[in-house]
């Protein structure tokens, strides 16, 4: 099967301008980490952006996401709003969690965002439980799971691909390959880097692609959704990317050189992206200014949301530790 | 009064009960299915219910509990059942890190109305990995209710209350209270899972108990009795969150208290119990508060090991027997 993607200018500006806001918002994100204004752990999607963004494209509303603790792109290409992502980045009330989640526990249940979490490999149970619950309730949807390389050693990994695989569930595995776990590097941890040989071994339908290229990710995510959604079980898609900053905002590099940081840099997912479509007359330079314009501009009035927001009453401190009711 | 049944009987019927009255529930774990469960609860539920209801699961604790936190955060209430409390160490991230953190950490958006059924204790003679009484641990979380179902009652009730709640409970079954049998008060059809319990009145000691050690306090309050002793024994039921008000009120009456717990003391539930009493009826009391423990071994398997292991009715009895009447 092989879904087609529609290159017509509203969907290339689409996906262009997606992966600008993803950039943008947390260039925004290091200035007021700089500042303190944010404050914990920031971990980047600088260099990842194609494969939130392309994946993202090929589900619905009605679909479920689960992510990692480096979830920014996710969470901003699912349709979270920058001003309650904003305010969570700076523990405000009015953030997506009320300031309880912080950048590495983004929840949405209007967008069915089920998370942001922050142990590695913790997602992928509680994935297979979404998208097990969905069938069991009848709905016709799917659950997109998005994980790291490094989740691919954990235990949890192989428990829930084995578990779905076994279940049939409409479930779509999101490996986000930027080639190191935290400092440690693929062929460091793995004695098999080929990691949709590892989804093959459950006898799931497994492809890999170039994470930096937004329109290839979107046409595997689109020829996987499509086979999941006609009820053929879980797929896998292996996107080989890279991460062009840092782990987290404490980390010094000493694991990998200038110089492959910046020859990855020279193919990042935006850069490449943008110079192909004016290339070939698909848009045009003022346009993609214009998009950055406007990307800054609701980051701009997102960090103003977030600044102006007030805080949790530490009175409220223990509030939703545990729930009077499950939340209709 | 109807005909006798055993605890484990009780907990099928809560199941069954559970699976009949509401659509979204569902069981799963291992061998619960066509093996009929380790301990024999879930047996005869898949040939009742079907394989969708009642799911055998691969040996995989952490992605099933996981599973069951998924489920229950899209509007399923499932039924986890793991084997052995050893076992459920296998899925503590999930329990730990996604089960009681997420309600908090989303701000309230989702709640995990999870239900998990674990097996706790000691005295089947299987060794260090399988006998430990490892629920203080989990009383120790925030965002869990932890229960100890003791007598038919509870074990027929409790899950139902489990159920209704909108947080994650794990119910913690003794593995010596399935066979045991008794009548079910027919007047009973629910039971709450907010206080602790007194089983026996009592005037002299408080004797604070859960699990099977309910069980051996009352048989070491049968043996004070014949000495003169008045022992009030106290179920507690509830793990977390504590019922701190049924405890003091206890000990006010009594003013000497014994904990029995089956895990191990150091940084033990009974250390909890104690500390709050402590802190909360210091000038309440006439006498030391007393512990009697698992001793600090993993569970050996020879019976008289094991024995010596666990707390025995007459070292309860002898604890409180030194309250009362010290030398």
């Amino acid at each position: 099967m092989t879904a087609r993607v529609h290159l017509d200018h509203d969907h290339v500006r689409r996906l262009l301008r997606q992966m600008i806001r993803i950039r943008h918002f947390e260039s925004k994100c290091v200035e007021l980490y700089q500042a303190q204004k944010i404050l914990g752990f920031l971990h980047l999607y600088d260099g990842e952006e194609a494969v939130s963004v392309g994946v993202m494209e090929a589900l619905t509303a009605e679909d479920a996401v689960v992510a990692t603790y480096r979830e920014h792109g996710q969470a901003i290409a699912r349709g979270i709003g920058m001003d309650a992502l904003m305010a969570e980045m700076l523990g405000k009330q009015q953030g997506c969690c009320r300031g309880r989640g912080g950048s590495m526990h983004i929840f949405d249940r209007k967008t069915r965002f089920y998370g942001g979490n922050a142990i590695v490999g913790g997602g992928l149970p509680l994935a297979v439980g979404v998208a097990l619950g969905d069938k069991m309730r009848g709905r016709n949807t799917l659950t997109a799971c998005f994980f790291g390389d490094g989740a691919v050693d954990e235990g949890e990994f192989h428990e829930s691909m084995n578990l779905a695989a076994l279940w049939r569930l409409p479930l779509l595995f999101v490996c986000e390959n930027n080639l190191y776990a935290m400092g440690m590097a693929l062929e460091r941890a793995e004695a098999q880097t080929d990691l949709a040989v590892k989804a093959a071994a459950y006898r799931m339908p497994a492809v890999t692609v170039d994470g930096m290229d937004v329109v290839a990710v979107e046409r595997a995510a689109r020829n996987a959704v499509e086979e999941i959604r006609a009820g053929g079980g879980p797929q896998f898609i292996e996107c080989r990317t890279y991460r062009f900053r840092a782990h987290s905002m404490f980390d010094a590099q000493l694991y990998r050189s200038r110089e492959e940081i910046q020859a990855w840099r020279e193919k990042g997912p935006i850069v490449r992206f943008q110079s192909w479509l004016v290339k070939n007359g698909l848009i045009h330079e003022e346009e993609v200014r214009a998009i950055e314009a406007e990307a800054d501009a609701e980051i701009d009035r997102a960090v103003a949301f977030a600044e102006a927001g007030t805080l949790e009453p530490v009175e409220d401190l223990e509030r939703f530790v545990t729930m009077d009711a499950v939340p209709a | 009064m109807s005909a006798p049944i055993t605890y484990r009987e009780a907990c099928r019927q809560a199941l069954r009960d559970a699976l009949s009255s509401d659509p979204r529930t569902f069981l799963m774990g291992e061998d619960i299915g066509r093996y009929g469960g380790c301990y024999a609860v879930t047996k005869g539920l898949l040939e009742e219910f079907g394989e969708e209801r009642v799911r055998d699961t691969p040996l995989s604790e952490s992605a099933y509990v996981g599973a069951g936190i998924g489920a229950a955060m899209v509007g399923m209430r499932p039924i986890v059942e793991i084997m052995t409390v050893n076992f459920s160490l296998l899925a503590l991230d999930q329990i730990v890190n996604n089960a009681a953190t997420i309600p908090h950490m989303s701000g309230g958006q989702f709640a995990v109305p999870l239900v998990i059924r674990i097996s706790t204790g000691a005295g089947r003679r299987v060794a260090a990995q399988h006998s430990h009484s490892l629920e203080g641990w989990y009383a120790h979380i925030p965002g869990l209710r932890i229960l100890a179902p003791a007598v038919l009652e509870d074990a027929r009730y409790m899950l139902a209350a489990a159920l209704r709640d909108p947080n994650p409970v794990l119910i913690f079954e003794h593995v010596m209270l399935y066979n045991n049998e008794g009548e079910l008060d027919s007047a009973v059809t629910g039971v709450d899972i907010e206080h602790a319990k007194v089983r026996r009145p009592g005037t002299d000691v408080s004797v604070i108990a859960y699990g099977n050690g309910l069980i051996k306090a009352l048989a070491a309050a049968d043996a004070m009795a014949a000495e003169g002793i008045s022992a009030e024994v106290i179920d507690l039921r509830v793990l977390r969150p504590l019922d701190a008000p049924t405890l003091l009120a206890s000990i006010a009456k009594t003013r000497r208290c014994v904990i029995v717990d089956e895990g191990w003391k150091s940084g033990s539930l009974a250390a909890e119990i104690g500390m709050r009493i402590a802190e909360e009826a210091f000038f309440d009391l006439d006498a030391p508060l007393r512990r009697v423990c698992g001793a600090e071994v993993p569970m050996p398997y020879a019976a008289h090991l094991e024995d010596a292991a666990l707390p025995q009715p007459a070292d309860i009895a002898a604890a409180a027997r030194g309250l009362v009447r010290p030398a």
